[in-house]
């Protein structure tokens, strides 16, 4: 009875997994509504259909049978675009899970940056760039892309002010009283480190 | 389920996602050298006016010129 009970299930599941794709498959959407334009048409026969948002959007890429040979890259800021669908050969993320490389074929991943460093490795170049906070989006298509609120490149950033920084937050974590203060003191000190280690490391 | 996972420090204390990512931002910011500092903090200025409302009608309204706060 287990047995009939244990197949069943694996059988279930097997269908289940078979009759959804996963939402990192989807095809490409389509750019242009073919029903709208068809019934415009009709009834405005001299003018052009207007365009809509989505045929302006350039459609997703998509997944590709084999692995591709290089990474696409698109690496934002809110004030800049630093990389625009840039192909590399490697990116590493500083995630909350630690460093995470990224070669071309990644398993789909969405993963929250903590303060680190980002290095973008392109045949044997490599550029660094300190990542205060954001997100990564790997889609299944090796398209990677980052999203920073701030990204300096490392030459940019002062020992001086950061090793200042690191001892002011110290302080403060030993003097904070509220939950709130320890939290930002806390903070400072995880950036501030963040920052010592990307300039000395 | 049961509850979620060890929450982040600041979010138990009580901070949004949004509020540390500009805290840690800002402290970026504030260690940069020289030109860009200052390119960095004059680029995130913000200057906004604020009006409240009472019975419909809006008051005078403040204006605010906030180097940006958490």
């Amino acid at each position: 009875m287990l047995r009939r009970a244990s197949m069943l299930l694996a059988c279930r599941s097997i269908l289940a997994a078979r009759a959804r794709p996963f939402s990192t498959d989807l095809p490409a959407a389509p750019s242009a509504d073919a029903t709208f334009t068809e019934a415009w048409t009709k009834v405005i026969p001299n003018m052009d259909p207007p365009k809509t948002p989505l045929s302006f959007m350039q459609p997703r890429p998509p997944t590709p049978s084999s692995i591709p040979s290089k990474l696409t890259v698109n690496f934002v800021l809110p004030y800049a675009s630093e990389l625009a669908t840039k192909e590399v050969d490697m990116v590493i993320v500083p995630a909350t899970t630690g460093q995470m490389g990224v070669l071309p074929g990644h398993v789909a991943t969405i993963a929250e940056l903590k303060p680190g460093v980002l290095s973008v490795h392109e045949g044997s170049e490599m550029t660094k760039y300190f990542v205060s906070s954001g997100f990564v989006f790997i889609h299944a298509n090796s398209f990677a892309d980052i999203i920073a609120v701030e990204a300096v490149p490392l030459d940019r950033l002062d020992v001086n002010l950061v090793q200042k920084g690191l001892a002011e937050f110290t302080s403060k974590l030993s003097s904070a009283t509220t939950d709130l203060e320890k939290a930002e003191a806390q903070i400072g000190i995880d950036v501030h480190s963040a920052l010592n280690s990307a300039l000395t490391g | 389920m049961a509850s979620n996972a060890a929450v982040p420090f600041w979010r138990a204390a009580g901070m949004t996602y949004i509020t540390y990512s500009n805290i840690c931002a800002n402290l970026v910011r504030n260690c940069l050298k020289e030109p860009y500092k200052t390119e960095a903090l004059s680029r995130e200025k913000v200057h906004f006016s604020i009006s409240k409302w009472t019975d419909g009608k809006p008051e005078k309204p403040t204006l605010r010129s906030d180097s940006p706060e958490e």
